[in-house]
């Protein structure tokens, strides 16, 4: 049963993520994207490690799909270019509907499956202290890593997108 | 009977008892607002519909059930049609791993007073309310209108750069607690509310509760003299009336939100535990529907400097601060 | 300490909420409780009659031309007895602002201001009031005053009738 679950929800994930690509509408491809990340957090859920689903969620779902969103708004390409401005009909929003509705009855098998979300299906559990234990042990060294390459990006778009001093702005004028 | 039928009746009636409890209470603190307000302003409320006005939510939505259920032209329809829903949804679902009271025994059943009690509580709380951007912000996007369109991209980055925040504020908590589940966070609490072994994390939590319900000392999204009504401007009818419940569901859970993370859940004496958790809750909500009627609206650039400048860089400090102190406590 | 002040004025205003919420409301609620009109409180208007009982409007035009949005309109005529009287008085409400200007100009006194201002209708042609329902049987703010006792009624008989009186002059007639 399991292996039939991921079986679908790797098809969902392929098809949402290919729908993405293949948009003009770049808010309904962003919607596609959201569908993805919700099969890969179902399959992370699947393979034992509930944290991750919900990072995946949280994270990408939640806040990188979000800023995505924000700056297609900023860039004023929004309500779509004219092509598709008469407002998508039934046909354009059937996948979206297949792929939710199929996410939603996996999640619901899921469910079913395992009520306690505990036994039978994954072969190792990752407690969330245990992912913590993993992260901040195993692999400190690379989380550091990362996480200096983070704030190297930081400290890097804080210093393009400073306000311009008195001498850069009079240079430009020149 | 058979056993399992026994199960799930309790669990159906469980969940129906909820919704209901929460949508009624979500009607009624439309009310109370409007009355809390108008003693605010010295002015009585509204009064005319049953005694003291206690039929006005019913009226309310007989009004906005007739009401004519208008789609702006070149709008994107099913978009348009799916937001509201959305926002209203993620508001409901939220409520899913809320404790609301310590288990209790019915039919030689012990029935835990909280839909389910996932493990990862606190992130299924965070991952919803980062979900609910979706509602407003597919919403305003699809209205195709200046005012939403303004409305939507305003409550989207206010709503992230709090969430921020208000994930981080939650993190002391979990260090304290050593556990993700709201019931086990509410058993640590019994002697003492977290709201006192950390205020710091408290006020954080408290501020980026406001601005992410989008009311008032936050409430750039629907900021009625700029945009109209901000990403449901276009919006009538019941599909408004989403928006607005949604709104109002969203009060709640945050107000349970902070008396399961600060307040000590239903942890209180004398009385029984639902009791002291409802009191907690409708105090909070009484506490947001305060601050609407005395703090004015911030300016957008304002927003962003506290929530980035001021609250984020306090909020990791708390962390840090936090985990030195459980270090020192232990070793 | 500037962020001592703006703490202290983030929270000081919670305190006056606060104790505003148990202060009396100020409401008037109206349909049940009426508050007192001012004497000089300017409501709709009506047309008043003389002590003797008969019309005090002399259909004079005086209180159509000082109105400032056009809303008082009529038809002069004269009796028998040659005293001029409106033949149709119309007052359309919807356009009146209650300004009393047509009260100042009046010579007569015949148009007064009352108390009165629940007129809200639901059809605006109902907001036009004539004569008949303008007129009133009292004398209005000034019961002694009677127009005609200080100017006279105008002579019965037409013009050139009266004894010893000439016809009066054809001024389109070049015969002398």
């Amino acid at each position: 049963m399991a292996t039939w679950i991921f079986y679908i929800l790797g098809a969902v994930a392929v098809v949402a993520t290919a729908m993405a690509v293949t948009r003009r509408n770049p808010v309904h491809s962003v919607i596609y994207l959201v569908n993805s990340f919700f099969a890969l957090a179902l399959i992370f859920y699947l393979l034992g490690a509930p944290l991750v689903a919900a990072w995946e969620v949280i994270i990408y779902a939640g806040a990188i799909m979000v800023l995505f969103l924000f700056i297609i708004m900023m860039l004023e390409l929004s309500p779509g270019e004219e092509a598709d401005r008469q407002g998508p009909g039934p046909l354009q929003w059937l996948p979206v509907l297949l792929l939710g509705g199929a996410l939603l009855g996996c999640t619901l098998l899921l469910l079913q499956l395992d009520p306690a979300g505990s036994q039978e299906l994954p072969n190792w559990y990752a407690s969330p202290r245990d992912f913590g234990y993993a992260l901040f042990h195993e692999y400190a060294l690379a989380v550091e890593i990362v996480s200096f390459q983070l704030l190297f990006a930081a400290v890097g778009a804080f210093y393009v997108g400073r306000p311009a001093s008195r001498k850069e702005r009079s240079g430009g004028e020149r | 009977m058979p056993e399992w039928m026994v199960i799930l009746l309790l669990i159906v009636a469980k969940l129906g008892l909820i919704f209901m409890v929460l949508l009624t209470l979500a009607a009624y603190l439309v009310l109370a607002e409007r009355k809390i307000l108008g003693r605010i302003q010295l002015r009585p409320g509204p009064n005319r519909v049953g005694p003291f006005g206690l039929m006005q939510p019913l009226a309310d939505v007989i009004k906005l059930l007739t009401k004519e259920d208008f789609i702006p032209t070149q709008a994107d329809k099913w978009l348009f049609l799916l937001a509201p829903g959305l926002a209203a949804v993620t508001a409901l679902l939220t409520f899913a791993v809320v404790p609301f009271g310590p288990p209790i025994t019915l039919f030689g059943h012990e029935v835990p007073l909280v839909v389910c009690d996932l493990n990862i509580g606190v992130l299924f709380f965070l991952g919803l309310s980062s979900l609910a951007v979706y509602g407003m912000t597919l919403g305003g996007w699809a209205s195709n209108s200046k005012y939403s369109l303004l409305g939507a991209i305003r409550g989207l980055s206010q709503l992230i750069s709090y969430e921020l925040s208000m994930g981080l504020a939650l993190v002391p908590v979990v260090m304290l607690a050593r556990s993700f589940s709201l019931t086990d966070i509410v058993m640590a609490q019994a002697d003492v509310p977290f709201a006192l072994v950390n205020p710091l994390a408290f006020l954080i939590f408290l501020i980026s509760a406001v601005a992410e319900s989008k009311r008032i000392p936050f409430d750039l999204p629907e900021a009625e003299n700029e945009l109209v009504g901000g990403f449901h401007t276009e919006y009538s009818g019941m599909r408004f009336g989403l928006f607005f419940v949604g709104e109002y569901i969203n009060l709640i859970i945050l107000g349970s939100m902070l008396t399961v993370f600060f307040l000590g859940g239903w942890m209180g004496p004398f009385l029984p535990g639902v009791v002291w958790f409802s009191i907690k809750v409708l105090f909070v909500c009484f506490f947001f529907i305060w601050v609407r009627g005395t703090l004015p609206r911030l300016r957008y650039d304002q927003l962003m400097h506290f929530g980035w400048k001021i609250l984020l860089p306090l909020s990791l400090l708390n962390v840090i601060l936090t985990g030195a102190f459980l270090l020192w406590r232990q070793g | 300490m500037s962020i001592w002040r703006d703490i202290k004025g983030t929270i000081e205003p919670f305190w006056i909420t606060l104790r505003n919420m148990f202060r009396p409301v100020v409401t008037v609620e109206y349909p049940e409780v009426r508050t007192e009109l001012a004497p000089r409180y300017r409501g709709r208007l009506i047309l008043t009659r003389d002590p003797d009982g008969q019309e005090r409007c002399v259909a004079c035009y005086l209180c159509s031309a000082a109105c400032p949005v056009d809303c008082i309109s009529m038809q002069a005529t004269e009796a028998e007895d040659g005293r001029r009287y409106a033949a149709w008085f119309r007052i359309n409400f919807s356009r009146c602002i209650f300004c009393g200007l047509c009260t100042e100009a009046c010579p007569t006194m015949a148009i007064q201001v009352t108390g009165f201002f629940e007129m809200a209708n639901r059809n605006p042609l109902e907001t036009v009031w004539e004569k008949e329902e303008l007129l009133v049987d009292h004398c209005g703010q000034e019961p002694d005053y009677n127009f005609y006792h200080h100017a006279g009624i105008g002579v019965a008989a037409a013009r050139g009738e009266n004894p010893g009186e000439d016809k009066p002059v054809d001024v389109k007639d070049l015969m002398p």
